[in-house]
């Protein structure tokens, strides 16, 4: 992929934190930038200063106490927020460089797909969930291949391959969710955002599909906002934790948990509040 | 204390009793007219009454298959006129429109739904009949297709709004226009209920009698076409009641008995479509 050295694509992912000069100024490519995101409901800003980036082919765990707003910067990288009318964003979001704000949203989310907190397939076979991506994006090829395909990665494959025309409404809520990400899955998206997707299943099924994130990373970038630091330890490979509306520290995940820079990230990694 | 304890048991007791005899007089006057209706249609109705034109005065026998094929074209009209606009009004309202113009809207067709019915009829035969010089099928279904919009609209609107935000939010994700969103997958997760809505408003313009009256009209034979004057099984109930024949209040009675049954039927179609299938969870 994309060579390190281009200019604007690579953020320091160790320079969100002012006294991190221990960490190595590791630079890897971006597949997004966001820079000084400021967001606002109505006149409240929920959103402070927020300067970060989505590593390419990397998982990227945004954690943090409930209403740190780790969701809402979640929903701006493909603008879900703006099915709220009175939401209002300054700053900049690139994806591949370009300004995502002054694109085409129908053609920015095709590109940068999403996984919701409660599994939400539509009222359709478990087919024609999958197949509606490619579906209304007009996409090339074989509907019955890209089906299997992307059930195949999202590890559903072999439980559903023998009634793909029940209802999606038919499966259990861990299998639904894994519906709901091969069906993001089948418009091939560049970036993945996956919005607390377990916060509604049971350990097992949740076990699931940690497992297939992990798999995911060849495949597609990775955001996922999580209020299980578990979760973001065991899947991620960078952790931002969110507190009131700023980002308080920006790492790679094995060092913001070992050694955190700031004192309040180390007083929520260790729960002493959230 | 005790008298004070011993009167709001009573009270309560009486408010009890009122309520419960309340709701049992609204229960057995449906049974009550159900009853007198079978009873009397029951005896009445034949398999002429289906297959025969009215017969003149004064000669016994005959049917209303006139009337009931006018009945049918009335309402199949009406239906083509009236749910695509209610329909399609109430996917604007629920999906397009801001809140200002949808409350004027929604008031609006709150009005419409409220006009007396006879009123429809005056405005329709003013509009329909009045420039043609003819009584006609179409001033007819004009009429109750106009007593269809406001019913389907309103409820398409409401079924629109009930398909829970995440379904929505799961196609745009997907890159789908709104209106792709909308045909997709917002009006298949509300069609059952769209659907109910829509037979249930067939079943309340099928008994109206007053619109036809000047603009449907009547007719002893068969309808010559949509341009002409049909006969309809409330406007047939209405003449025939109104005589001084024996023979025509018997069939009087016998079409209340196939409106009856016909309206009810409708109605369990729709309730048994909303029941069945797939349940959107909220």
């Amino acid at each position: 992929m994309g060579a390190p050295s281009k200019p604007g694509l690579s953020v320091n992912i160790a320079s969100t934190h002012g006294g991190g000069t221990r960490e190595t100024a590791a630079a890897l490519p971006m597949r997004m930038t966001i820079s000084k995101v400021n967001f606002y409901y109505g006149s409240k800003q929920i959103l402070f200063d927020i300067n970060m980036g989505i590593a390419d082919k990397k998982v990227t765990a945004l954690i943090g106490p409930s209403g740190c707003g780790k969701s809402t910067l979640l929903r701006t990288f493909n603008r879900m927020h703006e099915t709220v009318s009175t939401s209002r964003l300054e700053g900049e979001i690139l994806l591949d460089q370009q300004n995502i704000l002054s694109q085409d949203v129908t053609s920015l989310r095709r590109r940068v797909g999403m996984v919701f907190q409660r599994p939400n397939p539509f009222p359709k076979s478990i087919f024609d969930n999958v197949a509606y991506g490619p579906k209304i994006n007009g996409m090339k090829g074989s509907t019955a291949e890209t089906v299997e395909k992307s059930l195949r990665h999202a590890a559903l494959w072999d439980e559903v391959k023998d009634h793909l025309h029940k209802s999606a409404y038919e499966l259990s809520g861990g299998q639904q969710q894994r519906l709901c990400i091969a069906r993001a899955l089948a418009v091939e998206p560049e970036v993945l955002l996956l919005d607390e997707p377990c916060s509604a299943l049971d350990p097992i099924s949740t076990a699931k599909i940690e497992e297939l994130l992990v798999e995911l990373k060849n495949l597609t970038t990775i955001a996922i906002v999580t209020h299980n630091m578990q979760q973001a330890a065991r899947v991620s490979d960078f952790t931002a934790f969110l507190l009131t509306g700023q980002l308080i520290e920006f790492r790679p995940t094995p060092q913001l948990f070992t050694t955190p820079a700031d004192p309040r990230t180390e007083a929520y990694i260790t729960g002493r509040f959230g | 204390m005790a008298a004070r304890l011993r009167w709001r048991k009573f009270v309560s007791n009486l408010m009890l009793t009122m309520t419960g005899v309340c709701a049992f007089v609204s229960v057995a006057v449906l049974f009550f007219i159900l009853g007198y209706l079978l009873f009397n249609g029951g005896t009445s109705i034949n398999w002429a009454f289906f297959t025969q034109l009215p017969k003149p005065v004064g000669e016994a026998g005959g049917g209303m298959a006139n009337a009931i094929v006018g009945s049918a074209k009335l309402l199949l009209a009406a239906s083509l006129f009236g749910v695509p606009i209610g329909f399609l009004g109430g996917v604007y309202l629920a999906e397009f429109s801001g809140s200002a113009v949808a409350s004027v809207v929604r008031y609006a067709a709150d009005l419409l739904n409220g006009v007396p019915s006879i009123v429809i009829g005056i405005f329709a035969y003013s509009l329909v009949v009045l420039p043609f010089k003819h009584f006609s099928t179409l001033a007819g279904a004009f009429a109750l297709g106009l007593m269809m919009i406001p019913i389907t609209l309103r409820s398409t609107e409401e079924f629109l709004n009930g398909v829970p935000r995440m379904l929505r939010e799961g196609a745009m994700a997907l890159g789908a226009s709104k209106w792709q969103t909308i045909a997709s997958v917002i009006v298949p997760a509300a069609y059952r209920g769209i659907l109910t809505a829509i037979l249930l408003a067939l079943a309340r313009v099928a008994g109206e009698t007053a619109p036809l009256l000047f603009t449907a009209f009547g007719n002893r034979f068969w309808s010559q076409g949509w341009a002409q004057p049909t006969a309809s099984l409330p406007v047939m109930i209405f003449t025939y009641a109104v005589s001084p024949y024996e023979d025509w209040h018997r069939q009087a009675w016998a079409a209340g008995l196939v409106l009856l049954g016909l309206i009810l039927i409708i109605n369990i179609v729709a309730r048994t479509i909303l029941s069945r299938g797939i349940a959107v969870p909220r």
